[in-house]
């Protein structure tokens, strides 16, 4: 953008009486929500204000009430159950929380806009992105629709997105998760806003993609002077974008600060406490546990795997492209390891884990514990799928709702006929006890728990048939940070203790490298780097390894960070044409079993 | 997408191939004698077995399909044993009536369903919703002769708005259309209630009210799209259950449609046309169906580029 939107930016601002540049004062706002038993209030008397061009973080974990605020500001809480019960939201002179219905919606948009979590379900899917575009600005704005798409292309340019004209005609299937925040990124600035509200704008993006879309934010706050409210529960976000924070916990302030001062000097403990649960990125040698991994013993060995769909199309329905989803990839896990693999999404890396307890066919060798597990057609043995567990991301979603955990626990003992009726129970107590419950919680249901309970209950299910090797597929993504630090640390304690070995899959470096023993890296279904924690996080060798670690936002808001190199577009596809093949990368071993591919051997081909 | 269509068509060949062999063996087994049924009480043993030999029938079952097949090959459905016409014929004069009927019907029905089911879905909960929902549920269980014979007594009798039976103007039309669109209209407005209730609850309802959109526009650009895609599919299958319908709503209300055509021949055992009717049925549900697909290719860009 240039100097004359600078000029226009603020111009229907509503000048505050000290103008002092204040832009939304909220004061003791109480929202709340209308239940059987009557109101039960959700956010506590929140007060704070917004100044024009700062970045104001609101952080917390899941139930803080940052999200519920950040609704009541645009009037948009879920009618007619939530509800304000009291306070004010003060925008410029204008008070929101009495304003009618048709007076909000000419702010909406307008002057206060917002970004949400979900790029891939916050745009409508069957409506052209130009359309969607346009239809915010002919909203608030008496201008033709011609018009109007003249100045959506001029917002996807200045979001930075790649053949904006192409774009206007697509639909949002037709983008990537990063594009299509970029889109709404470009809708909510369209009218250059006097507040912008990002509800954890980057949380379900990849983390090159994230790095690049908070820059983004931030150039264009800078350029357009607008105020930022940033809801989120990353620190490292908040420590890289926002110039005061404000922490919240169930719903109550906790406390507000300048970004430096608050990460320095805490004041609370809660705040003390949130920001020590953070993993930060080191250089690989911050791993601590009890006991090692036993390298004589393999309880994983896989060798050229190689996982491929078959895409059909055409009159008879013929294969005609095929996803390289998994591409010769090797590796071995010893006994007491954990091993990570990270990538972004659509890497491979939970098409492994599939392949290795046999819910894919593929091709190449696994063996876990010495056995190999069925050739492409045939079945897996029993004694395979004992020595073989996994933990899934949706904790929720993984435990059934009818069934008392204590019987889910015991399910797998049931199925393998193991032990009678009461060593099975003697069993499912010991479990229970092992992971951090207690013994009388068994006779519940899944969502009488928290999410971090219920975590640690797919934890016990999975070890019941004292398992080799549990494949944890992020397993502690869905967390909130202080119970996910005390998941990674019961998971370490399980492989000290049972020497139980992990194959970890994660997208979140930070927690990958204080967790692991040794990591892969994965790009295009395909293994580029391979070593020790300290090798892959101290000594970083492959160009997309060091891009991973780099894009990681860091909570410490004195840090320069080095300025990135623009990316050019998304991740290659896996999907090729059948006659096109897959150049398979060449690992070469840099000394201790540090393992680095050949560069520039992958994912050129297709472009 | 061409692709698409052309192994669709190819599959709705085989429906059909399959739907004249089943209707064929069926019609063979019947134990009910056409023969006796042209002949008439009187006739000796000898003409019988003439008319028999004439028409055929003596032959083995799979000789008899086999020609049948042929003759529909050339698009000959063969002759009815007792009316002396081709069967095409007598199709083609009674046909443009019944699909009049049946887009009368559509017409009524997602009228009144769709409406139903918006406005039910956006007063949830409400009495208004309540009411509407119970207004449905009768819509679907009352058997359609009865909601047939009420309609004519209360709009045709009693208040004399409409004509009690017949075919020709447009009000003519409106009670069996009525009758067949309430049933209907009491399913389509359930599934479009839910649709829409599931549709509000979306990430792109939130955005287009975050733009500050108008209610009217959030709920007729964005929501309705989105809700309608599932009731498409809905219509294609819904074209079958009308070919029962009409069967009934025709006698009803003497409409000289395919389905009285049907009935009669029916109960005077008249083969050719049993199966002329069954096949365009079958027809008419195949191409509703592919109509369905297309429409939703139209309207959901996601399923265009698979």
């Amino acid at each position: 953008m240039n100097d004359e939107n600078n000029k226009l930016f603020g111009a229907q601002a509503p000048k505050s009486p000290s103008d002092t540049g204040l832009v939304l004062r909220v004061d003791h706002l109480a929202v709340s929500v209308n239940t059987e038993a009557g109101l039960k209030p959700l956010v506590h008397g929140l007060s704070f204000d917004l100044r024009r061009g700062e970045t104001l973080a609101i952080a917390g974990e899941s139930g803080s009430g940052k999200s519920l605020t950040s609704l009541a500001i645009m009037g948009l809480l879920p009618p007619p159950a939530v509800r304000v019960t009291g306070g004010s939201i003060l925008f410029g002179q204008q008070e929101l929380t009495t304003l009618g219905e048709n007076a909000l919606r000419q702010i909406r948009g307008n002057r206060i806009a917002m970004i949400f979590q979900e790029p891939m379900t916050s745009l409508n899917p069957v409506m052209k992105i130009g359309a969607q575009l346009a239809e915010a600005i002919c909203a608030h704005e008496a201008i033709s629709f011609q018009d109007a798409r003249v100045r959506a292309l001029e917002a996807l340019k200045s979001v930075r997105l790649s053949e904006p004209e192409k774009r206007l005609d697509q639909f949002p299937h037709e983008l990537s998760g990063g594009m299509r925040q970029r889109v709404m990124i470009a809708m909510a600035i369209a009218l250059k806003p006097d507040i912008l509200i990002a509800d954890e704008p980057t949380t379900a993006l990849d983390v090159t993609v994230q790095r690049e879309v908070l820059d983004l934010l931030r150039d264009l706050q800078h350029e357009m002077g607008t105020a930022v409210i940033l809801i989120t529960h990353d620190m490292g976000v908040v420590a890289e974008m926002a110039d005061r924070v404000l922490v919240m916990k169930g719903g109550h302030f906790v406390e507000e600060n300048d970004v430096v001062s608050l990460f320095s000097n805490p004041q609370q403990a809660y705040t003390r406490d949130l920001l020590g649960a953070v993993p930060t990125l080191g250089d690989g040698s911050g791993v601590t546990r009890a006991g090692k991994p036993d390298e004589s013993t393999l309880v994983a060995e896989l060798e050229n795997v190689v996982v491929q769909f078959d895409v059909r199309s055409g009159i008879l329905g013929r294969i005609t492209h095929r996803v390289h989803a998994v591409e010769n990839v090797s590796l071995n896990i010893c006994k007491g390891e954990i091993f990570s693999l990270v990538g972004e999404s659509g890497c491979g890396k939970s098409t492994i884990a599939k392949a290795m307890v046999g819910l894919v066919k593929h091709s190449g060798r696994i063996r876990i514990n010495g056995n190999e597990i069925s050739a492409p057609h045939g079945e897996m043995t029993n004694q395979v799928r004992r020595d073989i567990q996994m933990v899934f991301q949706d904790p929720m979603a993984s435990l059934d709702p009818r069934m008392r955990v204590g019987e889910l626990v015991r399910e797998p003992l049931v199925i393998h006929g193991v032990g009678t009726m009461r060593e099975q129970k003697e069993k499912v107590d010991y479990l229970f006890e092992r992971v951090g419950l207690s013994r009388d919680q068994t006779e519940r249901y899944p969502h009488e728990f928290s999410g971090g309970q219920r975590q640690r209950i797919c934890i016990a299910r999975a070890l019941a048939l004292n398992p080799k090797l549990i494949i944890a597929d992020e397993s502690v993504s869905a967390l909130d940070v202080t119970v996910q630090a005390k998941v990674l640390e019961l998971l370490k304690e399980l492989v000290s203790e049972m020497g139980v070995s992990f194959l970890f899959i994660s997208h979140d470096m930070a927690v990958v490298e204080n967790i692991s023993d040794r990591v892969g890296v994965m790009y295009l279904g395909q293994i580029v780097e391979m070593g020790s924690c300290r090798q892959i996080f101290g000594t970083p060798r492959h160009s997309y390894t060091k891009k991973l670690i780099s894009a990681v936002p860091t909570p410490d808001p004195n840090r320069e960070r080095q300025p990135l190199a623009r990316l050019v577009g998304d991740v290659p596809s896996p999907v090729k044409p059948l006659n096109e093949t897959v150049s398979h990368v060449e690992l070469k071993n840099v000394g201790n079993g540090h393992m680095i591919a050949v560069e520039g051997t992958i994912g050129q081909s297709n472009n | 997408m061409a692709g698409f269509f052309l192994r669709r068509l190819a599959q709705s060949l085989l429906i059909l191939l399959g739907v004249s062999m089943i209707t064929f063996v069926l019609l063979y087994w019947l134990p009910a004698d056409p023969v006796r049924q042209i002949a008439g009480r009187s006739a000796t043993p000898q003409t019988v077995e003439n008319i028999r030999q004439q028409l055929g029938l003596d032959q083995p079952l799979w000789v008899q399909y086999w020609r049948y097949l042929g003759g529909l090959v050339q698009g000959d459905l063969g002759r009815s044993y007792l009316q002396k016409t081709e069967v095409s014929t007598l199709i083609a004069s009674r046909l443009p009536a019944s699909l009049l009927l049946m887009a009368g019907a559509i017409f009524a029905e997602l009228l009144i369903g769709l409406s139903m089911g918006i406005i039910a879905a956006l007063r949830r909960g409400t009495v208004t919703d309540q009411s509407l929902m119970i207004v449905s549920f009768i819509g679907v269980s009352a058997p359609q002769f009865v909601v047939g014979l009420l309609l004519l007594y209360v709009f045709a009798v009693q208040l004399g708005w409409f004509p009690i039976g017949g075919y020709g103007t447009f009000a003519h039309l409106v009670l069996p259309s009525m009758t067949l669109g309430i049933l209907g209209s009491g399913w389509y407005s359930r599934m479009m209630r839910s649709s829409m209730i599931e549709v509000l609850r979306q990430d792109y309802i939130r955005t287009a009210r975050a733009k500050g959109l108008n209610r009217m526009r959030i709920i007729f650009r964005h929501a309705l799209p989105n809700a309608i895609l599932p009731i498409i599919a809905m219509i294609g299958i819904d074209i079958g259950i009308f070919m029962g319908g009409i069967v009934v709503v025709e006698s009803v209300f003497g409409w000289p449609g395919i389905g009285q055509l049907a009935w009669q021949a029916i109960q005077r055992v008249d083969i050719p046309i049993i199966m002329g009717v069954t096949l365009v049925s079958a027809t008419a549900i195949v191409i509703g169906n592919l109509l369905a697909d297309f429409i939703s290719m139209i309207v959901d860009p996601r399923i265009r580029t698979r």
